[in-house]
């Protein structure tokens, strides 16, 4: 297979394992050019790209706008915070008005799930999810199963455990479709108030408490606490998360076996992860960085390669 | 009887003649590289490569040097893309030297339309500005060229028609022996 089936990315969910392992081996393409002296190929040079986020990221529209770049597609960027979305204008009219000026993919973030699905049935143009609210982050979890696979060759039989704040993550849906469907044996930890009810039913263990999570797994993604999504309260105070759930260097000591720690991005340093973790040996943080743009730049390609996209 | 027509196939090369051919091309390599001291060779992704290790054995038997040799893959560079019915699946590129002020030999196994020698030439500029660049095949397709570019090594000129195709079958692809075959392309 040289292709994806879908000409979207809308989520994990949608994707086959081939599909996933070709966007890996075409990475590895992309990771290798953009360590060379001239980080650029010419394949994107007739494609134009919109980034349209309606919420906020640093690292996740940096690296798609790179990736692009490395491409050599033209982009324009769009945040709905000093635009026309404020005075009230429809995502169907906003998106609509962009591909009007003839752009030909578009990768959004949006607060609301499904916000993509929506806009994929009724636009021509490729779409690929750059989060939609509590939903979907596809290429985070591509991102972080590349980088466990570059790290230790295959996800088969790994242990992964998610720490931290699974119900209001996207990351965490993402990455427990992707490892699931390459062999590997997911946990999730925290409090029980920031898991999602039935989570088991996706074929995921639940611990909560993190130090035996710890013990059963290979690796630990860690995720921020949401704050920004969260209306009630659903623990104490951050200094009790901390306590409780905060992985630092004493607690990792005190466990028999090294373990991989990864996070997606912002750390709450001090919160979830402490500095003498995040910053150690073991952490392959930056690489995910690293990676997200070789797997971003791979999704892309594969994605504009599609004939049906040449009018 | 149609159908063995269609399938007729001619032998280009067989493995007596493609040894001498290959010894030939060598011997012109070092008419104009010497010792090699200044030249570097890369072999183009995906079957330029089988020849391009021949030849680097070849010449050190021959000249008694290693010579610095690289995998090329224009996949990136090609001026096809979107127009195919689905992207190529890239390759390795493997270049491990620097390739400014170097003379470059690159190598394929057909020349046809030029068209993936002139995505070479772009792929190769990405590492640097060599001071020459060579191109040695093994098969030119005459009066196919849809660009214009020709070889400085050529093994054999072929006269082809638009539904032929050359198959090159070198044993380090897996196949018994060493042949090049012109075929008619299967309806």
């Amino acid at each position: 297979m040289s292709q994806l089936n879908s000409k979207h990315l809308l989520g994990i969910k949608d994707l086959t394992r081939e599909e996933i392992e070709l966007i890996f081996d075409t990475a590895d393409n992309f990771k290798d050019v953009i360590n060379r002296p001239i980080k650029k190929v010419p394949s994107l040079r007739d494609v134009t790209i919109a980034n349209v986020f309606f919420e906020n990221s640093t690292r996740t529209r940096l690296s798609f706008e790179l990736a692009e770049k490395r491409l050599s597609a033209d982009v324009i960027n769009f945040s709905s915070s000093s635009s026309s979305v404020k005075k009230g204008e429809t995502l169907l009219d906003t998106v609509n008005n962009i591909l009007a000026m003839k752009v030909d993919m578009i990768v959004m973030r949006h607060g609301s799930p499904g916000a993509p699905h929506f806009l994929a049935k009724h636009i021509d143009a490729n779409i690929v999810n750059a989060g939609d609210g509590t939903h979907e982050h596809p290429t985070q979890a591509l991102l972080d199963t590349f980088s466990i696979r570059e790290k230790f060759g295959s996800l088969d039989g790994k242990k992964v455990v998610i720490v931290g704040d699974i119900l209001h993550s996207r990351v965490a849906l993402s990455n427990i479709f992707a490892l699931k469907k390459l062999g590997a044996e997911v946990m999730v930890c925290g409090p029980i108030t920031l898991l999602p009810k039935h989570i088991e039913s996706l074929g995921v263990k639940v611990e909560l408490d993190v130090k035996k999570a710890l013990e059963w797994c290979d690796i630990a993604n860690v995720l921020r606490i949401q704050l920004e999504r969260q209306q009630i309260k659903y623990f104490p105070s951050l200094r009790e998360y901390s306590l409780y759930y905060g992985i630092n260097k004493q607690l990792l000591d005190s466990i028999d076996k090294e373990i991989t720690i990864m996070h997606p991005g912002p750390i709450n340093r001090g919160v979830e992860l402490n500095s003498d973790v995040a910053d150690s040996e073991n952490s392959i943080i930056l690489d995910q960085v690293e990676n997200g743009v070789a797997v971003r730049m791979a999704v892309l390609y594969l994605l504009a390669g599609k004939r049906n996209n040449l009018q | 009887m149609l159908t063995n027509l269609v399938m007729q196939k001619r032998l280009l090369l067989d493995p007596k003649r493609l040894q001498i051919t290959i010894d030939r091309l060598c011997h012109q390599l070092i008419e104009n590289h010497q010792d090699f001291s200044e030249s570097v060779i890369l072999g183009m992704q995906p079957r330029g490569i089988y020849l391009a290790e021949r030849i680097v054995a070849r010449l050190k038997e021959i000249i008694g040097n290693d010579i610095p040799l690289g995998y090329l893959d224009t996949t990136f560079y090609r001026d096809d893309f979107r127009r195919r019915d689905q992207p190529l699946k890239p390759n390795e590129t493997k270049v491990p030297f620097i390739i400014e002020n170097k003379k470059v030999i690159l190598i394929d196994d057909v020349l046809y339309t030029g068209r993936s020698v002139r995505a070479a030439l772009d792929a190769m500029i990405a590492f640097g500005r060599p001071h020459k660049v060579e191109f040695l095949v093994l098969i030119d397709r005459l009066y196919t060229r849809e660009i214009p570019v020709e070889a400085n090594y050529i093994g054999k000129k072929v006269n082809t028609l638009q539904s032929q195709k050359v198959l090159v079958e070198l044993s380090e692809q897996g196949s018994e022996e060493d042949n090049i075959w012109l075929m008619n392309i299967e309806q």
